[in-house]
């Protein structure tokens, strides 16, 4: 049973990419970096699911190599 | 850990030649503690104020110095009471309850660890723990039935079916030993452990951390300071404890890559602490490095060998767990112990010390293991994290909340077959498989106490009237509130959520097994039962 809503939420998707994409523009690397996990902290705290958030942070690793495998 | 300081004795004690060494077969003994730490102590006592022959065998014969163990729990301190130490260690210790957070020059957190009234013990007390040992030994030395055998090393052990053989090295030379039981409480570094041959699985962390105790005249406040990447100590943490005799406690996180040997030596330590305490007088007292581990035994009972204390599981020391929950081991084995010798309890009751202690080190090491990752976070994903987290608690509560500089030690709740599943529903504080939350009563001649204190030794049965004369089981205290006892600021009855005809039945360590809306003498005699580990 997933509780992860992954159907599009947004009325206007192309807005919300845009935003995420734009709040990086002019930052380094490590800064870029220090966004993206404020950001993740504060999202996850909004779902405060925890099965949410370990439904998306599985969906969200799928196919990603993992260094420890194998 | 490295030493540069030298370890002088706090208190002496004198090895004496006992008569089991000189007899012609090895004398057998019904219980024998191995080590006279805090855990050994604990349990040797527990079992001799039960009225059991116990020999406590140490291979030191004294009490050194050092930065050891420095905050006891609420719960440790209920321990320690029952055993006649409590009220020494809060009258000498530093009560505390409020805990401080700062990133950087701001504090980001504060929490408070005991928000409520009516309870005998404080949250937290600071005490050496040199005093802790010093008053167990007293407290020892005044019962009959426990005899502490110092300088008696122990360098072989014979696991059988129906004893167990011990091989003791002494000043006079070796000498061996036969018990019906043992417990071993002899440390991290357990020989016994090595013994029975059992592993000791876990992790180990690199980061290493200075610890300075120091005499100072400070007037800050007694509570538990902690720092992340503070001015003072550029890009690592820092912790601040207050402790008796105007003596503090600072731990450094100091980083892999240190020279331990280094890192102690007194010009290098006090440039530190000069930078922290900003012209403050101080003197160093003692000085340490330290590296930690968070293990445990696979099996803390090994046949007739149990295995109590930092010898079954280790921790770091953010959180206070580890001579904490090992005084939560020992009072778990004693009671069960006292009852299998005594015929009221099958032997595998035996076998639920294991159950609910490594349960509860799961979880002590569950959360030690978390906040050394999060003060000594690994990789660059981890450090990003942990920083956005202190970051935005400046801002935010949610990450205030994620903010972890240790959780301080919370006593086990026991998921277990002693318990009887709650059949009626509870609010309240109370948790089945919990100890009791204390609280102030009047008992039947109208004097103030505790609960804690009231508890019997053996089982408790707490009724709360409601005109029936409840019909107590053999060797059961009884406490009938509103008929003879009262509850006079209606604690009692809020913590346990209790209606009139309310009934709880209390273990021998506190904890509750079972409780019920309506008093039952059937379900009530089947539910002793049942705590006892009895099938029927
Ligand atoms: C820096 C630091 C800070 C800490 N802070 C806290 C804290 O704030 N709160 C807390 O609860 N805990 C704290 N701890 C942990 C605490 O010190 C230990 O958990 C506690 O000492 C464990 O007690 P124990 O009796 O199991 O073992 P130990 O205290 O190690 O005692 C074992 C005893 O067994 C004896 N022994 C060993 N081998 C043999 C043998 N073969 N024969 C006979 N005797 C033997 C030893 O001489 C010793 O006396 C801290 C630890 C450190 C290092």
């Amino acid at each position: 049973m997933s509780r992860l809503l992954t159907q599009s939420r947004f009325a206007n998707p192309d807005e919300a990419f845009v935003a995420i994409v734009d709040a990086h523009r002019d930052l380094a690397p490590e800064a870029s970096a220090a966004l993206d996990a404020r950001l993740v902290l504060l999202l996850a705290n909004h779902i405060g699911d925890i099965a949410v958030l370990k439904e998306a942070l599985a969906a969200a690793r799928e196919g990603l190599a993992d260094s420890r495998a194998g | 850990m490295t030493e540069l300081y030298k370890r002088a004795a706090v208190f002496q004690f004198e090895y004496r030649r006992s008569p089991d060494q000189d007899a012609a077969a090895p004398v057998r003994r019904p219980i024998v503690v191995v080590g006279a730490g805090p855990i050994g102590l604990a349990t040797a006592i527990d079992l001799a104020e039960r009225g059991n022959a116990v020999v406590l065998l140490d291979d030191a014969d004294r009490i050194g110095e050092g930065s050891r163990g420095l905050c006891y729990s609420k719960r440790a301190l209920e321990i320690l009471d029952r055993l006649g130490a409590g009220e020494q260690v809060v009258e000498k210790g530093v009560s505390w309850k409020l805990g401080k957070v700062f990133f950087r020059n701001d504090k980001v957190y504060e929490f408070d660890l005991l928000p409520e009234a009516g309870h005998k013990m404080p949250a937290f007390v600071n005490l050496q723990q040199f005093y802790l040992e010093q008053y167990l030994v007293e407290r020892a030395l005044d019962l009959d039935n426990l005899e502490i055998r110092w300088s008696n090393r122990v360098t072989g052990l014979d696991n059988r079916p129906d004893g167990v053989g011990l091989t003791i090295d002494t000043p006079d030379g070796p000498y061996v030993l036969e018990t019906d039981w043992l417990i071993a409480a002899d440390g991290a570094r357990s020989s016994l452990r090595d013994m029975v041959g059992a592993g000791f699985i876990g992790r180990t962390f690199e980061d290493q951390f200075l610890i300075a105790d120091i005499n100072m005249k400070a007037d800050f406040p007694p509570e538990r300071w902690f720092w992340f990447e503070p001015p003072f100590h550029g890009g690592q943490s820092a912790l601040l404890h207050r402790q008796p005799d105007d003596t503090w406690r600072i731990d450094f996180q100091i980083g892999i890559e240190a020279d331990a040997r280094k890192e102690q030596e007194p010009e290098r330590v006090r440039a530190r602490l000069d930078r922290m305490l900003e012209g403050r007088d101080y003197s160093l007292v003692w000085v340490s490095v330290y590296k930690f581990q968070c293990r445990r035994m696979e099996n803390f009972r090994h046949g007739r060998v149990f295995f109590a204390g930092d010898s079954a599981h280790q921790v770091s020391p953010f959180g206070a767990r580890g001579a904490n929950s090992g005084l939560e081991d020992a009072e778990n084995i004693a009671w069960k112990l006292d009852l299998v010798l005594k015929g009221e309890a099958p032997e595998s009751l035996l076998d639920t010390y294991h159950l609910e202690r490594s349960a509860a080190a799961d979880m002590n090491i569950g959360h030690s293991t978390r906040s050394t990752d999060f003060i000594s976070p690994k990789g660059p994903a981890a450090i990003g994290y942990r920083n956005a987290v202190l970051d935005l608690s400046r801002r935010f509560d949610f990450a205030r909340r994620m903010v972890n500089s240790g959780r301080l030690s919370t006593p086990a709740t026991y998921e277990t077959p002693l318990s009887t599943p709650d059949a009626d529903t509870f609010a309240g504080a109370a948790r089945l498989g919990a100890p009791l939350p204390d609280a102030p009563l009047r008992n039947v001649d109208g004097f103030d106490v505790w609960l804690l204190e009231a508890l019997g030794d053996d089982f408790t049965l707490i009724v709360f009237a409601d005109g029936a004369a409840p019909a107590v089981p053999d060797g059961v205290t009884l406490l009938d509130i509103g008929a003879g006892w009262s509850d006079p600021k209606g604690m009692l009855a809020e913590r346990l959520d209790a209606t009139p005809g309310a009934t709880y039945l209390v273990r021998p360590d506190q904890h509750l097994a079972a409780r019920w809306r309506h008093y039952d003498p059937a379900l009530v005699a089947a539910a002793l039962d049942r705590a006892k580990g009895i099938v029927k």
